[in-house]
């Protein structure tokens, strides 16, 4: 049969790791990265809700907002930002290496990836519980007394800075989850690259975790101006 | 089209790199300045600069992307400015009256 002579030749042609409804891997590759960018999309969706309210709430109780920010610890915040970006750096180069198949460097650059990973959510966590310390985690317990004091200038309710923490942590809770999820892919795609799978012909799922953190980094790249520098000029 | 995927070198890499690190300071710095209503405005536009930078460049979407992920791209973009601009041309405009 003919048929079978063509199956056998192209099954010669390629590795096993292309699936049969595709007549090129570059297809193949650009098919599952059109897929990971629509999931992307909803995500932009899902975050732009948040991002959405934060813009009324911020032009509604601006000064409680500034307050706000200004209880953040803005040095945290940065080396948070250079520590998020330098994880970006590090699976940009490990998508390449898989590209080159270079497997030992890939591995190091994903276990370098998760380490800067997991600083960035330690940070994150040592910020939180300076929140709980001060009382500025919304709930029973919470209080903006201090910055009452602080900022008498600033006139601030309440009520209002509970909706700027209660948006706080609302979004940066969100990024850390997609943080933490981002940990997990990584775990995977370590080992799996480790077992050496990836390779010149086949890289895909390192292709598409790295659009996957670099998406959570971009997130953060809007959270840190939109959260922590809202109102750092000297006050009159 | 080729079958080898489009293989960016590493000082490329490292010129993004160094550039949103550059930029990640400047923008903590300049919060400090007062420029009025332009502190807001500085910040969103580095905080751009540099989306676009990774999504072009670290996301490969500049050299190694088809045209329908350029377009799923454009219209995440088009609806998330849809909501937000709708919504504040409401909340901006409410007690004009």
């Amino acid at each position: 049969m003919s048929n079978s002579a063509v199956e056998t030749d192209s099954h010669a042609a390629h590795g096993p790791e292309l699936l049969h409804h595709f007549v090129t891997a570059e297809q193949q590759r650009n098919t599952a990265s059109l897929a990971m960018w629509l999931f992307l999309a909803t995500e932009v969706m899902f975050f732009g809700g948040m991002f959405c309210a934060y813009l009324i709430y911020r032009y509604w109780y601006y000064n409680e907002f500034a307050a706000g920010s200004r209880s953040l610890n803005i040095w945290l915040g940065t080396v948070n930002t250079v520590v998020l970006i330098g994880s970006s750096l590090t699976v940009a180069l490990g998508v390449r290496a898989a590209q080159m198949g270079k497997r030992k460097l890939l591995v190091v650059l994903l276990l370098l990836t998760l380490l800067l990973g997991l600083v960035f959510l330690g940070v994150k966590g040592v910020e939180w519980h300076d929140k709980y310390v001060e009382h500025h985690i919304p709930g029973a317990s919470f209080s903006v007394a201090d910055l009452v004091r602080e900022y008498p200038q600033l006139h601030i309710d309440q009520s209002h800075a509970q909706i700027f923490f209660s948006l706080y942590f609302a979004m940066t809770g969100m990024h850390a989850l997609h943080m933490v999820i981002g940990v997990g892919l990584f775990i995977y795609l370590t080992i799996k690259a480790w077992k050496g799978t990836y390779g010149p012909q086949y890289y895909t799922p390192v292709e598409l975790g790295g659009l996957y953190w670099h998406f959570v980094d971009i997130i953060w790249i809007y959270l840190f101006p939109l959260l922590y520098l809202i109102d750092r000029k000297p006050l009159k | 089209m080729h079958e080898e995927a489009h293989v960016m070198s590493t000082r490329m890499y490292y010129g993004i790199w160094i550039t949103l690190m550059v930029l990640t300071v400047v923008t903590a710095a300049v919060s400090f300045i007062d420029l009025g209503p332009f502190n807001t405005v500085v910040a969103l536009c580095i905080a751009t600069v540099k989306a676009l930078l990774v999504v072009l460049f670290f996301m490969h979407v500049k050299y190694a992307s088809e045209k329908l992920t350029k377009l799923v791209i454009a219209s995440a973009i088009f609806f998330l400015i849809l909501l937000l601009s709708l919504s504040m041309i409401d909340y901006l405009t409410r007690y004009l009256a």
